[in-house]
């Protein structure tokens, strides 16, 4: 019977759960669960309020149609049912138990009265007969009392009075009694208890509780985890109007939100998108993801990875969106910053992938050239043979075609060998070997031997001039040797493409160009030597009235094997490498290279450099150690002299060679007064003062001087007088004063086909000299302490034509210095006793002062020297070549340093024998 | 072995001692300048070369041999041997006296000691090779041929 009223309950609860109790209350508890408990301050209870005074907001009324109208309500609502009536079942399982335990309880203790009663009804069948007595009953019910007391638990009756007796029966009848009356209240006391049991569960099985119960749990659950998730939730319907919203940092106030489209309450960037993503997923019908930044006014840039999904009604119908959005503004942060070092990575290894490919282009290209300089180094070896050989040819009888084959053979060669060395100069720019070398030098000495030089070999009418303005400082140092080179290579390609008119140098001193101040830097770092001069900025102009450059050639100019055009490398010749050179040459050392020119009018070559300007006290000490360049004696005016000119000669009967050379307009002042030797060594140096003793020269090395050697100075007429008696007749104006040719006037036929040929200068010098050196051998000296070095380098010489006194250490090569007259020293740098560097500052030494007291103070046989010292001296400074056994640069300054014009890098070649006697011995 | 062969294997092994770095291009120009007026100098050269050398190494053998090296000896002699090797062309020994004299100026006393050998070792070498050298070409010039020339630019 219980039972059957249990189950009935239940079924009563069911009903009333689906039927009325739940939207309310589920409603009430989503808004709370969503929108009114937020963690803790003002928004808290201004939130509450709201929700309390307003309780019409759409979402609240909303919500649980909502929740019915769709199928996520109703599956939602369906579990709910589902758990409870789990939970009901489980209670009415534990409830039946209990009762069955209980009717088993009963069923005994009912069992257990039946049996009392039989009992009782058995052994009451006499007593009922049996008369009571007071007394004894009353003394039985006091014995009965007793008993029980005692026997309590044994659940027997034991009657201590006789059996069958009145008493015996009072007292059985009476313990029966209470026995019943124990059973009753212990059956009372179960239905109580069961009683109260089923109101228990009566109270416990309300099914609102339990829901209510699921319910807080599962807010507590959802605020457990949403508690500070950067999450926006909500619902829109289907014209994308709020109904729902759960921000856990909201910045607006529901009503703001709710009832309106994303459109209606932001504006800025993202928000049209935002809302165009959720009107697709709206179309679509189709759950999906999106990162979207917005740019707001209210919140800022913030990024938010948002889900939207479609929501339908039981009938199917979309009805509107629910969204959740997570802000993920860091992470995009982050991601992008890997997304952009990836790529940088990836950029990167494309530039490392690239700049290997150029490394490696570039080594190619350096090995390239480094073939190419090799292998050029290769042809000039036995070139330079074909070509020396072709020259002892032509100083042997031959009729005039054979020397004319010969000519265009020797200046084919030398073309040849002249695009060698200048393959070879630019490979050395090009691949940075070229180092340049700072020395002191007078640019107005230099500009002058270049002049002089090309007026040497001139075999046009024109007028070279230089003109340096008085600023420009009387010694600078740089590398006079790369800057001759400029100077000569420009000067030649102007005297090239000039036929009338003039050539010529102008310096002046200018302020620091733009170019160079951008690069004040890297100049700084490059030219930086350790002293500490201030820098000074001279232009060069080179200019001529040549044929000019037309100005669509102009910018191939510099450009290697170029020409300005294809006409003119055939009527001119030469390599085309010349400007190309000079362009780097200038730009290694600093400076930049320009041209200027009109055709028919004429080119101006400018190049500006940077220059030191030495101390004045080194430029005392310099006197000493460089006096290659400078005379010792020299007059004042010299050194500052501004102005040359070299006229060519009127009327002059050598009209193929001979160029005058003269000072014509500063007629007073000793201009240039020259040595044949000097000219020709490309060492011109002024040795007015030293006539007296050139001409001692002139009578020891015979008759080739005579006709070559025109020493004059316009300031001493004794010169002049010389000059005269010398015969030549060659000076005609009165404004020459001093020229000198070292093409010997028999080879005046010679000449002329040569101009022809554009042979250089230097060529016919050559030549000159081979042919004069037949009557009279120069005196070489080679000083070198290794036997086999002294055997190899002898066996040189002999192959060249030439003999050698042999000194094996630098105290003999002085004793044989002061012995007899050299042209041409070989020195070896490191011998024992003396070495080459001391040796040639004493020789350089006596030069000067004409005594060995230097030398007797380093400790030479004193006696030796003192004895011959009167005898023979020294006039013109003596060549003297060392012979080092490295080529680094720093050797090589050594050299310079101690007095020495030149170097030959051990081990000597023949070549490079060859190319130092051309250079030194004419 | 006929001439022709005799000539052909000269010039392999010439070729060999410049490909091998023994010799260098100054060899050639001892070469260029042996002619008729001089037909010996190649040879004069190098026996000078290895006279000199013999005695070079025996004294810096002795200098190195001392309880306190003095470099102030050894030096001018790995010089000495540094020119006349440059100056045959016996490349390997020019190289291994120029590490030497590196050694010389840090006065590296074991090192020198190695350098010694190393220089030594190359040393022979270029003299072993050059006697036979002079052998093949004594061969030739006995069986009346002509000693060919060396090929340039190999």
């Amino acid at each position: 019977m219980v039972c059957e009223m249990e189950t009935d309950q239940i079924e009563e609860m069911d009903v009333e759960v689906l039927s009325s109790m739940w939207p309310e209350d589920v409603g009430t508890e989503a808004d709370k669960q969503f929108n009114v408990e937020k963690p803790a301050g003002d928004l808290d209870t201004l939130k509450e309020v709201t929700i309390e005074e307003k309780p019409t907001i759409a979402d609240l009324t909303r919500l649980p149609d909502l929740l019915n109208s769709t199928h996520q309500g109703t599956s939602q609502l369906t579990n709910l049912v589902k758990q409870w009536e789990y939970m009901q079942d489980n209670a009415v399982r534990l409830l039946r138990e209990e009762l069955k335990i209980l009717n088993r309880q009963r069923e005994e203790a009912e069992a257990k009265e039946l049996k009392i009663i039989e009992d009782y009804k058995f052994e009451s069948n006499e007593p009922e007969n049996v008369p009571v007595l007071d007394e004894t009953s009353d003394l039985f019910r006091k014995f009965r009392q007793k008993k029980r007391d005692a026997l309590v638990d044994s659940k027997r009756i034991e009657i201590d009075e006789e059996f069958d007796t009145v008493a015996y029966w009072k007292q059985k009848a009476l313990s029966l009694e209470k026995m019943l009356e124990a059973s009753t209240e212990r059956e009372r006391r179960l239905v109580e208890k069961l009683h109260e049991s089923l109101k228990t569960m009566e109270s416990h099985a309300a099914p609102v509780q339990e829901l209510t119960q699921n319910l807080n749990r599962a807010e507590g659950f959802l605020h457990f985890i949403l508690q500070n998730a950067p999450i926006v939730m909500g619902h829109q319907d289907k014209d994308l109007r709020y109904l729902f919203i759960y921000n856990k940092y909201p910045s607006l106030r529901e009503q703001d939100i709710l009832g309106k489209t994303d459109v209606e309450i932001f504006h800025g960037g993202g928000v049209k998108e935002s809302e165009d993503f959720k009107r697709e997923v709206l179309e679509k019908g189709k759950a999906s993801k999106r990162e979207i930044t917005f740019t707001t006014d209210l919140f800022g840039s913030k990024t938010f990875l948002i889900y939207v999904e479609p929501v339908y009604n039981k009938a199917g119908e979309k009805i509107g969106i629910n969204y959740m959005g997570m802000e993920v503004t860091d992470q995009v942060v982050k991601r992008e910053k890997m997304a952009k070092l990836r790529e940088d990575n990836a950029v990167r290894k494309a530039m490392e992938s690239e700049l290997n490919k150029t490394i490696h282009i570039t080594e190619e290209t350096m090995r390239a050239k480094e073939m190419l300089a090799t292998m050029s180094h290769e042809i000039r070896s036995p070139l330079s043979g074909v070509v020396g050989m072709a020259e002892i040819l032509s100083t042997t009888k031959l009729d005039k075609e054979q020397r004319q084959l010969l000519n265009v053979m020797i200046s084919s060669g030398d073309l040849v060998l002249q695009l060698i060395n200048d393959i070879l100069d630019l490979s050395k720019v090009e691949s940075g070997v070229m180092k340049l070398e700072a020395t002191k030098f007078r640019p107005r000495e230099v500009v002058k031997h270049v002049l002089q030089t090309a007026a040497a070999s001139l075999k046009k009418s024109l007028t070279l001039e230089g003109n340096i303005t008085d600023d420009v400082p009387i010694e600078v140092v740089g590398d006079v040797l790369r800057i001759r080179q400029i100077l000569t290579n420009l000067i030649s390609n102007a005297i090239k493409f000039t036929h009338d008119g003039h050539v010529g140098i102008k310096l002046q001193v200018i302020s620091e160009p733009s170019f160079a101040r951008d690069n004040a830097l890297n100049a700084d770092a490059e030219v930086d030597n350790g002293l500490t001069e201030t820098s000074v900025w001279i232009r060069c102009d080179v200019y001529d009235t040549g044929i000019g450059i037309p100005e669509n050639a102009l910018p191939c100019l510099f450009k290697k094997y170029m020409q300005a055009s294809a006409d003119h490398a055939r009527k001119y010749g030469g390599t085309g490498l010349g400007l190309a050179i000079c362009k780097q040459l200038v730009e290694l050392m600093g400076g930049q290279l320009t041209v200027t020119s009109r055709v028919n009018e004429g080119s101006t070559f400018t190049f500006i450099l940077p220059y030191k300007v030495a101390t004045s006290d080194d430029y005392s000490d310099d006197q000493d150690e460089f006096s290659d360049m400078t005379d010792h004696q020299s007059e004042p005016d010299d050194t500052t002299e501004g102005y040359f000119q070299f006229k060519p000669l009127l009327g002059s009967i050598y009209s193929n060679g001979g160029p005058v050379i003269g000072n014509g307009f500063l007629p007073h002042k000793v201009m240039l007064t020259t040595s044949p030797i000097k000219l020709i060594n490309g060492f011109v140096a002024d040795h007015s003062n030293n006539t007296g003793q050139s001409e001692m020269v002139q009578v020891e090395n015979g008759g080739y001087v005579d006709e070559t050697k025109l020493e004059t100075s316009s300031g001493h007429c004794p010169e002049s007088a010389h000059q005269y008696e010398n015969g030549n007749g060659r000076c005609f104006s009165k404004e020459s004063e001093s020229c000198s040719s070292s093409q010997a006037s028999s080879e005046g036929g010679t000449l002329e086909m040569e101009s022809e040929l554009t042979v250089s200068s230097q060529r016919e010098e050559e030549k000159a000299e081979t042919n004069l050196t037949e009557p009279s051998k120069p005196k070489i000296l080679l000083v070198e302490d290794n036997k086999i070095n002294i055997m190899v380098a002898k066996s040189m010489m002999k192959q060249l034509g030439h003999t050698m006194d042999i000194a094996n250490n630098g105290v003999e090569a002085i004793n044989a210095i002061n012995r007899s007259s050299y042209d041409l020293v070989l020195m070896d740098v490191c011998m024992p006793v003396l070495d080459g560097l001391k040796a040639t500052r004493l020789i350089r030494s006596y030069e000067e002062s004409g005594n060995w007291n230097a030398a007797i103070e380093a400790g030479v046989d004193k006696e030796i020297l003192e004895n011959e010292q009167v005898c023979v001296r020294s006039t013109n400074r003596l060549p003297i070549i060392a012979m080092t056994a490295n080529t680094l640069a720093e050797s090589s300054e050594e050299c310079y340093a101690n007095g020495m014009d030149s170097f030959i890098s051990k081990p000597v070649t023949l070549q490079k024998l060859r190319e130092c006697l051309q250079q030194y011995l004419h | 072995m006929d001439l022709v062969q005799m000539q052909k294997s000269l010039q392999d092994y010439t070729k060999s001692l410049f490909l091998e770095g023994i010799l260098d291009s100054q060899f050639l120009q001892l070469q260029q300048l042996q002619d008729e007026s001089n037909p010996d100098f190649v040879s004069q050269v190098v026996t000078l070369f290895f006279q000199d050398s013999d005695r070079i190494l025996n004294d810096l053998s002795l200098s190195l041999g001392q309880q306190v090296v003095d470099f102030k000896k050894v030096d001018p002699h790995v010089h000495q041997l540094k020119g006349s090797s440059s100056s045959i062309g016996a490349q390997r020994v020019k190289n291994a006296c120029v590490v030497f004299r590196n050694f010389c100026e840090q006065q590296n006393v074991e090192a020198c000691h190695r350098c010694l050998q190393q220089v030594k070792q190359e040393y022979y070498l270029v003299k072993n090779r050059l006697e036979t050298l002079f052998k093949l070409e004594q061969q030739i010039v006995a069986s009346g041929g002509m000693i060919p020339a060396v090929e340039l630019g190999f």
